[in-house]
């Protein structure tokens, strides 16, 4: 299934399991997730809440919260070194200085009794045998780079002292001043208004160009994909269940689940839109709500609010089918495209409340 | 049929006193809401967008009177809803409602949700006993959920229900206005078209007026007639919901239009990437408070110094900007 590694895989997922204690045993909330990130290339896991694209990003720097963990049979190789087997000190060997984490929320990723250019300089002292005077020149110098203006002056501030869009710009010198071969971000603009999102992926498309970094981006925002992946990962209900070349995902996706994320995302360029004699038709709906990771259907996770389910889907579990070069889906349909006629019964029956 | 706005706000403003010292002088003041005027028409959504801290929700909360505006005139329904005291404001209301963004926050926790969406039926002396109950059913059937749902607490439902509550709590008291604050913003793609869908719904069953509160222009592309965008206090431009997302005249609306992400992979984009972040609305810029970040390119030193009025450059379609010119529409 996983499809063969070559010389430039970067990091190789195999199985990855995380699972919680729940009232009525363990609650898988990801569930055999496997994928590889190639030097340089930019991939997108997205998802909903709740679909373990988060917990899938903290376990591969061994963060994820307790009491959940990650179950024994999976493996987290980063140029070839398994990750799960490491010992304390060679995963902090590896942690911010080859692989470094952007966090969602910057004010409370940074610590705020230190100015911004001491945790930089941190991150370069604790990684580096490197006097304190050349880690903090490095610190000022990542935050010119990531564009912070006078940065020798802001690198002596405090975070509160800084906007939401400058903190995140912190976090990512932070991230990028050891020059990691992986860098993971995990909705690094969501918390961030639109205008000041577009700056922040604009910065990182810019260093991704100059640094042959690889990322892999957590996103629930499909414009955002569009913008920045080379590969996706949709996931629903802790598995992964399709994956694609990030055209091929938007031009043809296999699992109805993704075409009904693309289809009731709102666009502002749809020809509707500036109709001015009419409002746009109805948005596009999923019916119901993501089940919880305690509560998953038989079969197949989507089927109770999939379109074209038939029994088949509620009997056998699909398995992630090979649909096209580097795209797979985990769909029965791709087995027996002629189903893909939606059920007259649920597209006329009521909307189900979610 | 009435063609009088249900709602006039004119000359909006609310400003925040800073304290400061032990003896909590004001020094200063934060300019959250300046001088905003604006129309809703009967049965009309107006969107009201903006980013963070640029006063999109002070506006909506200061014509409920949730927060008390500084100055300024709210008429609803020909009523001067800043002069109302006590009862009579208690009474008024019943025809303004709020549905706000965090569903569980604005809940109750201890109350069930049939509890929370009687309580107005009750306090406005609309229905009581058996009547209410029945009249708390078909409101959740309204909205998508089933009778049973009101013995149960707001915990037991996921977000998008949650939100349909918060909907059927604001309708019970059958108001002719709602000011809807972000009322999808914290919902997953898949849930917010279902909640965008039902208030749509909605206003066309029962003639609702809208404010729709919202920064995500794609979902208020979606839901608006008319879109009024705010920027650090101000209304800087509002237009037909086409004209805004066709032809933006103001150079920050432009802006904020480029920025949004378009879902279509290898798209060319033309971005207009504003330098800096939005300046504090305790100290705004003189002038235009949008220039020290405008690439307009006529931006000159008159915009320094000229507060732009909103004015009509083309019809229907109102810029705060010195620098655009009006056009001639050639009428059919």
């Amino acid at each position: 299934m996983t499809p063969p590694r070559d010389s430039h895989t970067l990091l190789d997922v195999q199985s990855l399991q995380v699972t919680f204690p729940g009232a009525a045993g363990m609650v898988r909330a990801v569930d055999g997730v496997s994928f590889t990130v190639a030097g340089g290339e930019t991939v997108c896991l997205v998802g909903e809440s709740g679909c373990g694209k988060s917990l899938t990003s903290l376990s591969l720097l061994r963060l994820v919260p307790p009491p959940g963990r990650i179950e024994s049979g999976g493996h987290i190789l980063f140029e070839g070194r398994d990750l799960l087997s490491l010992d304390e000190a060679a995963l902090r060997s590896v942690r911010g200085r080859q692989m470094a984490m952007i966090f969602q929320e910057p004010s409370t990723a940074l610590n705020p009794v230190l100015t911004v250019g001491d945790q930089i300089a941190e991150v370069v002292r604790v990684h580096t045998k490197c006097s304190r005077r050349d880690a903090w020149q490095q610190a000022v110098d990542m935050l010119a780079q990531v564009g912070i203006a006078d940065a020798p002056a802001r690198a002596k501030q405090y975070p509160h002292e800084l906007s939401g869009g400058m903190k995140q710009r912190v976090m990512i010198a932070m991230a990028l001043v050891l020059t990691p071969r992986l860098v993971i971000a995990d909705e690094p603009t969501t918390a961030l208004d639109v205008t000041i999102q577009a700056q922040i992926l604009e910065l990182l498309r810019e260093l991704r160009a100059r640094t042959d970094m690889a990322l892999l981006l957590i996103t629930h925002d499909l414009g955002v994909v569009a913008e920045m992946a080379s590969r996706v990962l949709v996931m629903y209900a802790g598995r992964v269940v399709e994956e694609a070349p990030v055209a091929a995902l938007f031009a043809s996706p296999h699992m109805p689940y993704t075409e009904g994320l693309l289809r009731a995302m709102p666009r502002i360029d749809s020809a509707q839109v500036s109709d001015p004699d009419a409002l746009p038709d109805r948005l596009v709906t999923i019916p119901g709500t993501v089940p919880a990771p305690d509560a998953l259907p038989s079969g197949c996770t989507f089927r109770d609010r999939c379109a074209y389910a038939w029994d088949r889907c509620a009997r056998e579990e699909p398995v992630l089918y090979q649909v096209g070069p580097a795209h797979r889906a985990r769909c029965h349909l791709v087995q027996e495209p002629e189903r893909r006629t939606p059920h007259a019964a649920s597209t006329a029956s009521r909307e189900v409340a979610a | 049929m009435n063609t009088t706005p249900l709602l006039s706000v004119r000359g909006l403003t609310k400003h925040f006193p800073i304290r400061t010292g032990v003896l909590q002088r004001v020094t200063g003041a934060v300019k959250a809401v300046d001088h905003v005027s604006f129309d809703v028409a009967r049965g009309e959504t107006l969107a009201l967008v903006g980013e963070s801290g640029c006063g999109k929700t002070t506006t909506g909360r200061a014509l409920l009177r949730l927060v008390e505006p500084t100055s300024g005139t709210v008429q609803f329904d020909g009523v001067d809803v800043l002069a109302l005291k006590g009862e009579s404001l208690r009474r008024m209301r019943r025809h303004m409602q709020i549905v706000f963004q965090d569903p569980y926050g604005s809940l109750n926790p201890r109350m069930t949700v049939g509890a929370a969406i009687r309580e107005g039926l009750v306090v406005h002396k609309l229905a009581e006993g058996a009547e209410a109950d029945r009249r708390v059913a078909q409101l959740l059937d309204e909205v998508g959920l089933r009778a049973d749902h009101a013995a149960r607490y707001p915990h037991e439902f996921s977000g998008g229900q949650r939100q349909r509550i918060g909907i059927a709590r604001a309708l019970a008291v059958e108001p002719a206005f709602i000011v809807c604050d972000e009322p999808v913003s914290a919902l997953d793609v898949s849930v917010q078209a279902q909640v965008v869908n039902l208030l749509r719904d909605l206003q066309r069953a029962r003639g609702l007026s809208y404010l729709f509160i919202a920064h995500d222009l794609a979902v208020v592309a979606h839901m608006a007639d008319r879109v009024a965008v705010m920027y650090l206090g101000r209304i800087v431009e509002l237009a037909p919901r086409a004209a805004l997302f066709a032809t933006p005249r103001m150079p920050y609306t432009k802006a904020l239009l480029s920025a949004v992400p378009v879902p279509e992979p290898g798209a060319a984009r033309a971005r207009i990437l504003l330098p800096g972040d939005p300046p504090s609305p305790v100290n705004p810029p003189s002038g235009c408070v949008f220039h020290p970040r405008c690439p307009h390119p006529l931006k000159d030193a008159a915009c320094t110094r000229l507060v732009p009025p909103l004015e009509e450059k083309a019809p229907g379609h109102f810029v705060a900007c010195i620098k655009e010119p009006p056009t001639s529409v050639p009428t059919p």
